[in-house]
């Protein structure tokens, strides 16, 4: 086993550079300049050009590009991403500020989709071709059709405007910040995070389980005299919940994807609303800092699905 | 009343599966019974609706539907029962021994407590460390060596013999007085498969079950089964003790089944497979099943469906479903000696 998990560590490191090659050098081969985004075309004029290039060289971007990569990379191995061109604050600050904010608001949602997804799944399996599977097929497709910005804009209208029981925007109210008042900012943006993704989670549940009720094993239970409730509990779940595992890990990247986009609407103080900014302003080292962080992110699930697979599974053995 | 019936009847038997195509009748009328601690084989080619049968007792077809007919398990139409009273039979009084012990063991829960959860589901008041040490004395009985270290295994761990004799462990667990094999040497190799004969064998004459093996092995039968009921089409075509079915069949089926038998106490230059195959049970011909296959078969036996009634002159009670069975007695076949 600790064999099995330094050598999966080894090869993402490995995986992690060249992600970072690509990166680096796809923010450089994208059209613009981010000098020339820092002024405002009206204040273009006579002389502009030779500070742009002085910025230019001041940034080092004027050099090669490979050249431009070892520098950064060297100073990367030792934990500097360099510093944003914008706000001069070096990237791994601005970064971790925003890690914090966005892992509550995306382990929340992860609690809040399991929480609906899988109960529902099980009751849309045993049930299944009733009303209560077709009503959670209905809600699961909707939330899978409807944007998540969408149900964000809706739920601000009816929840903040209308009815006024919750915030609309931010983590915290000014001057507040306690937990019950970061709760009430949470709630809505990790409510419909949770829910996009409990969609095509309740799916899986349902369709996995199915799976296992038609499995020998459990006519076999049955055949033993045990009970429905219980054939479904210690038998069936236990192996549908298996391959989910490889499922809820790879959507949390998928989450973050999301997570990025509703930061946006409930103006959450997230990576998202970082990275999003970044972008519009060609902010290189904030950019590659960011899908680093991502990379890792996806690296670091990948890993635990495969432990907690052998941890789960009695029939993998890892060497 | 009741101690005169024998200990299982399965009376007329029907269920159905409605497919896209229309109506499948799997089971179309089957009548047979079983006496206290006797060894019932059941046989016929796939699709013969034996494994239906079989699973029909313990209410376990899924997606079938019972058409008509009873099955009375001491006297109790289980048919009639409620879940929960049936859940006390199940796995108690009627046992399952499964076809493939691959895929009929709980992956993810170890052997030992597959067996435990059989033992505590119909002994509340069994304690963990006693049925602990009872499943393990289960798995010793039903030759597994070293059982205590086998306990804690997961099924991938056994080989698949293994894992079918701590299935039939897990069968005899509660003392039952029936047990249903279905098929359950049929997954495993030749070698293992003698073994697992054996094992059934001392697992009867353990527990003094009553026991129905489902097989399209005759070769199965003739050694285990003091009764053989021969299937076809859903129904019953011939019943009867082994001896007397194997030696004198009465119905052409049943003849044709015994010739495309390799033998090796014989010198038989090639084998006979009966011509055609089973009929659609969609659309089952009028008349006998198996007309269209028939060596015998003439007009009558395409409009009139033959019932099961007495033949022979033996003291055993051999029943045969054809016009004609008295033609075969006069017929001397490879089989008949």
């Amino acid at each position: 086993m600790t064999a099995f998990v330094v050598r999966r560590i080894l090869v993402n490191i490995v995986v992690f550079i060249l992600i970072g090659i690509g990166v680096f050098l796809l923010v450089r081969a994208a059209p613009g300049d981010p000098v020339r985004m820092m002024i405002p075309p009206a204040d273009l004029q006579e002389g502009s050009e030779a500070f742009i290039e002085s910025r230019r060289a001041e940034l080092g971007l004027d050099d090669p590009v490979l050249v431009q990569y070892g520098r950064w990379f060297l100073d990367a191995v030792t934990g500097d991403l360099g510093s944003s061109f914008i706000s001069r604050a070096p990237v791994s600050e601005l970064l971790i500020e925003r890690l914090g904010p966005t892992v509550l608001l995306m382990s929340t949602a992860l609690a809040i989709s399991l929480l609906i997804a899988i109960p529902l799944g099980i009751v849309a399996a045993v049930r299944r071709n009733t009303g209560v599977d077709y009503a959670a097929a209905a809600l699961s497709l909707g939330v899978i059709s409807v944007p998540s910005f969408f149900l964000g804009i809706v739920a601000i209208y009816i929840f903040s405007l209308q009815l006024g029981w919750l915030p609309s925007a931010g983590m915290s109210s000014p001057g507040d910040g306690t937990g019950g008042d970061i709760l009430r900012h949470l709630i809505m943006p990790a409510a419909i995070l949770g829910l996009a993704s409990a969609g095509p989670l309740t799916r899986y549940v349902r369709g996995s389980l199915i799976d296992e009720l038609s499995a020998d094993y459990v006519r076999t239970a049955e055949a033993k005299g045990a009970a429905p409730g219980r054939v479904v509990a210690r038998h069936a779940l236990r192996n549908s919940l298996i391959p989910l595992i490889t499922i809820v890990m790879i959507n949390i990247p998928q989450m973050l994807a999301g997570a990025v986009v509703l930061e946006q609407v409930f103006a959450w103080p997230g990576m998202g609303q970082l990275a999003v900014r970044a972008v519009s302003q060609q902010d290189y080292p904030v950019i590659v800092g960011f899908a680093l962080y991502v990379a890792a992110l996806v690296l670091i699930c990948n890993l635990l699905a495969d432990i907690a697979y052998a941890v789960v599974d009695p029939r993998v053995k890892v060497t | 009343m009741e101690n005169t019936e024998p200990l299982l009847v399965i009376d007329e038997l029907a269920v159905e599966f409605r497919t896209d195509e229309g109506v499948v009748k799997a089971v179309d009328g089957a009548s047979f019974t079983i006496d206290r601690g006797e060894i019932v084989g059941v046989v016929g080619e796939s699709g013969s609706g034996k494994s239906v049968t079989a699973m029909s007792i313990l209410g376990l077809v899924k997606s079938g539907r019972r058409a008509g007919g009873t099955i009375r398990f001491r006297g109790r139409d289980l048919g009639e029962l409620a879940g929960k009273e049936l859940r006390t039979i199940r796995g108690a009084e009627i046992a399952m021994i499964f076809q493939d012990p691959m895929t009929a063991l709980n992956p993810v829960v170890t052997v030992g407590k597959q067996i435990v959860e059989a033992l505590r589901l119909h002994d509340r008041k069994l304690s963990k460390d006693a049925a602990r040490d009872r499943a393990i004395e289960l798995l010793a009985l039903v030759g597994m060596p070293d059982a205590a270290a086998r306990f804690k295994q997961y099924p991938h761990e056994f080989s698949g013999g293994m894992r079918q004799r701590a299935m039939i462990a897990m069968a005899i667990a509660n003392g039952p007085s029936l047990l249903i094999a279905d098929e359950p040497t049929t997954a495993l190799d030749v070698t293992i498969q003698a073994q697992v004969l054996d094992l059934l064998r001392v697992a009867q004459q353990e527990t003094q079950a009553a026991t129905l093996l489902i097989t399209h092995d005759l070769g199965v039968v003739a050694e285990l089964a003091d009764r053989v009921v021969v299937m076809y089409a859903g129904r019953v075509v011939e019943q009867g003790d082994v001896t007397t079915v194997f030696t004198a069949p009465r119905h052409p089926y049943t003849v044709g089944l015994l010739e495309s038998l390799p033998r090796l106490d014989r010198d038989v230059d090639e084998l006979h497979p009966i011509p055609g195959s089973p009929p659609s049970l969609l659309a089952p011909p009028p008349g006998c099943p198996f007309h269209p296959r028939c060596p015998l078969a003439r007009d009558r036996c395409r409009t009139e469906r033959p019932e099961l009634r007495v033949v022979g002159n033996g003291t055993a009670v051999h029943r045969t479903a054809c016009h004609f069975a008295e033609e075969l007695a006069a017929v001397p076949t490879e089989v008949t000696r």
